[in-house]
């Protein structure tokens, strides 16, 4: 299961990102990476670009760099 | 409550000719409060130059300490070292000492966000690897306190290797005292420890240090070893061979990109370090008050940001009018004074007509503009701009840019020339010169008075459903802009500036109420910046165009008169000869200009325009916008006004009575709706030019720019006027 495909409201832990990707690096400089929980908070209407966080920070990503990163659900707090 | 210094101790009374080295860098991420800690020090006390020899802005301020004073320099807000966008690049060429001419600062200033720590550890880090002296600012230590965030300084600062940390409320000025007397101490200060979030590349760079000699200062190996593309990573190249440092590279970073694994290091190391200085933190979830959450949900944070921006322009309307008129009533007055002094002749003229009526046409804009400009500021560091950059990108997307390219374009509204300058946070640079040619379409402030006075003239006042008819057309024309540069920025991102697909990623921050003092500071900035352009470039252009208008002065025109006032008073008696005077007068006048050096020039270019459906008034006007398009409607008003009162409404007036020598109105629909169009879509501004090319580093995008433009506002206003007459 990849970033993408989470639900609003759920937080999962990143297991595994592929930082080859376009645009990845510059999501993992703000602090997604491997061991990280993050919650997905808003989108923009259609979904797309995503609003997640990690530590209290709020990062838009777009669902092709979401993609990217492979998560664990944690909890389902709808 | 307020710790600023309002003393003006002169630099030479406090003996402290060696603070021209002791320069302090201010770095920190974005939103981390650090201009507002920058203007709490500084004050007023700031200027905003240039770094010598390159056109890259240098903004700074003295900070006044007990025995000594600094120079603090407020950098752009950054992540990393990483030198992504344009901002990052010059954030870090300035703390690495690249630019030339300007030494390395002597310490850094990082401010570290108490509620954003996480973020805010990761550039510390790669601050640390550069053995500077620093002082770390923590802002926002009480929005931590009531989001429930507990943070133990000591043990942070232990971690840091003993740097350290000051709690500030920079808004209320609490915890700047002890700032200062820290960075009264900071460049006796020790270098900070090198952090050990990542041994190997520690190792790794003292031993490349060791086999250049130390001929390659520390900071440069590890910015070479983590940027393979970066412009100095040549540098480690030339002492160690490229197949060594590939060899080294792969060692460290495997087949992964370098700044992946600096992430995964430095976060690793960041997160072990919030676990143990951290309490009671919600380690996930945003932070912010529940109840304005669902205004972030994905319809009515839309539907707000239409809201805002309807809200915004309505208020530039109806909030400047009392203040323009003011305005307006102010420089009649004043032009009636002075033509009531001075006997009539060339001087009353050039001061009423030329200095007055030209410099008093520009400064009516600068309520508009301010206000304009207010919303922008406040818009911009509430944090809502971010918001509607998210909110936004799936649009951008489609003509190619994303939504970094929104804030740019919104703040274009006010004027493309900061507009520009804020394309310097978009990553790429294909994007970003897109952005930057699509920003002078959007409608800017000097555009409004050309079209308040068209549409006041041409479009009458009357109710289409619930909408004015003249709101309408005005709103036609922004959409006209925003059109003009999405269309462009989409045939370029399809040709010329064909790339990879932009890329979105940027920190939202939460909404947050601006501070009145960096709000006051910015919105000083830019009227003092479009007052300084209303007493040179619109200045100088008014008296050009006057000198133009009012030389050669034909003996033969007031001769003629004279005979024909003669004439008339034989036929005419009471008000009706005065009525018949005063329409000799101006037909003297308008006659006087149309042999006047404008007048030729403007007949000699008006077989380009003829096809357009403009005379030589109207073709004399547009050459003269060129500089700056404000001072159209000044020239429009010397040209048709002449001998009458040079306010709008008999401006209008005018224009509407302006004939072809067959006697058939000028300002016909189409040639009006033409006209608006080629003011809508036209490069016709100086400064955008300039800045083009300072932001691109060439003549080429500014030439290509304006070139482009004249040709798109041309061809749009022939074919309206053309399809338009056909009928």
């Amino acid at each position: 299961m990849t970033l993408k495909e989470l639900n609003p409201g759920q937080t999962a832990r990143i297991d595994k990102i592929d930082a080859r990707q376009p645009g990845v690096v510059r999501l993992m400089v703000l602090g997604l990476i491997e061991g990280v929980e993050v919650q997905y908070e808003n989108s923009a209407i259609g979904g797309d670009p995503m609003e997640v966080s990690v530590y209290g920070t709020a990062i838009s990503i777009r669902k092709q760099q979401a993609d990217c990163f492979r998560i664990s659900p944690i909890s389902q707090n709808v | 409550m307020s710790e600023v210094q309002t003393t003006y101790v002169p630099v030479e009374k406090i003996g402290i000719r060696r603070r021209a080295s002791a320069s302090i860098a201010v770095i920190g991420n974005p939103n981390s409060g650090k201009s507002t800690l920058f203007n709490r020090l500084t004050g007023m006390r700031q200027t905003t130059g240039n770094y010598p020899g390159v056109t890259v802005e240098k903004h700074s301020g003295t900070v006044q300490l007990s025995s000594s004073a600094l120079e603090l320099v407020d950098l752009p807000g950054i992540y990393c070292l990483g030198g992504f966008s344009t901002d990052e690049r010059i954030a870090v060429d300035v703390v690495l000492g690249r630019i030339k001419g300007t030494p390395s600062p002597d310490g850094l200033l990082v401010v570290l966000d108490a509620t954003h720590l996480y973020q805010g550890l990761y550039l510390l880090q790669q601050l640390m690897e550069m053995q500077l002296p620093m002082v770390v600012a923590m802002t926002m230590t009480d929005v931590a306190t009531s989001n429930g965030i507990d943070i133990s300084i000591e043990v942070l600062q232990r971690h840091l290797g003993g740097i350290k940390i000051y709690p500030i409320v920079a808004t209320t000025g609490r915890g700047l005292d002890t700032l200062k007397d820290a960075l009264e101490k900071i460049t006796e200060a020790a270098a900070p420890s090198i952090p050990e979030s990542w041994p190997e590349l520690s190792s790794t760079a003292d031993e490349l240090v060791e086999r250049c000699e130390n001929r390659l200062p520390r900071i440069d190996v590890i910015q070479a070893l983590l940027h393979p593309d970066g412009k100095r990573a040549g540098l480690l190249d030339d002492f160690l061979g490229t197949e060594s440092v590939a060899r080294i590279r792969e060692q460290l970073f495997g087949d992964e990109p370098p700044q992946a694994c600096e992430a995964r290091h430095r976060y690793r190391w960041v997160h072990g370090v919030l676990q143990e200085c951290q309490h009671q933190a919600p380690l996930i979830g945003r932070f912010g008050a529940k109840s304005l959450r669902w205004l972030n949900r994905p319809w009515p944070a839309t539907i707000l940001f239409f809201a805002v921006m309807a809200l915004v322009f309505q208020a530039v309307f109806s909030w400047a009018t009392p203040m323009m008129d003011a305005i307006d009533m102010g420089a009649s007055m004043l032009a009636s004074q002075v033509s009531s002094l001075l006997p009539a002749g060339a001087i009353s003229s050039f001061i009423t007509d030329g200095v007055i009526a030209g410099v008093g046409s520009v400064i009516i804009f600068l309520p508009q503009i301010l206000i304009l400009f207010l919303f922008i500021i406040i818009l911009e560091d509430s944090g809502f701009l971010a918001r509607a950059a998210f909110l936004m990108d799936r649009v951008m997307r489609t003509v190619g840019l994303s939504g970094q390219s929104v804030i740019p374009m919104l703040s274009s509204f006010a004027c493309a020339v900061p507009a520009i300058m804020a394309t310097r946070v978009i990553p790429d640079r294909r994007d970003r010169i897109a952005t930057i040619l699509a920003a002078p379409f959007m409608t800017c402030s000097a555009r409004l008075p050309v079209y308040a006075l068209l549409i006041a003239a041409f479009v009458p006042d009357q109710s289409v459903g619930w909408f004015n008819l003249q709101g309408l057309v005005l709103l036609g024309l922004y959409l006209l802009g925003i059109i003009g540069g999405l269309v462009t920025a989409w045939m370029l991102k399809r040709s010329a500036l064909r790339g990879p697909k932009p890329q979105f990623a940027l920190a939202l921050p939460e909404f947050r109420w601006p501070n009145l003092q960096t709000v006051m500071i910015k919105l000083y900035d830019r009227a003092r910046i479009f007052l300084k352009r209303a007493g040179t470039v619109i200045f100088l252009v008014a008296i050009i165009v006057w000198g133009l208008a009012y030389f050669p002065r034909s003996d033969v025109i007031p001769a003629k008169l004279e005979t024909a006032v003669t004439a008339a008073q034989v036929s005419y008696q009471g008000p009706r000869l005065d009525e018949e005077i005063l329409k000799l007068q101006n037909q003297a006048a308008a006659a006087q200009l149309e042999q006047s050096l404008l007048g030729r020039a403007g007949k000699f270019v008006e077989p380009v325009f003829l096809p357009l459906g403009w005379d030589w008034r109207v073709s004399a006007a547009v050459i003269a916008g060129f500089p700056a398009r404000e001072v159209v409607v000044a020239v429009m008003g010397t040209i048709y006004a002449v001998g009458g009162e040079a306010d709008e409404a008999s401006l209008t007036e005018k224009l509407r009575s302006a004939t072809w020598p067959d006697g058939s109105p000028i300002f016909t629909v189409p040639m009006v709706l033409g006209l608006l169009l080629f003011y809508a879509w036209c490069l016709q501004c100086a400064a955008t030019i300039a800045t083009i090319r300072r932001e691109t580093n060439g003549w080429r995008w500014p030439l290509f720019a304006w070139t482009y433009m004249s040709v798109v506002g041309y061809v749009g206003a022939l074919l309206i006027y053309q399809l338009g007459s056909m009928g």
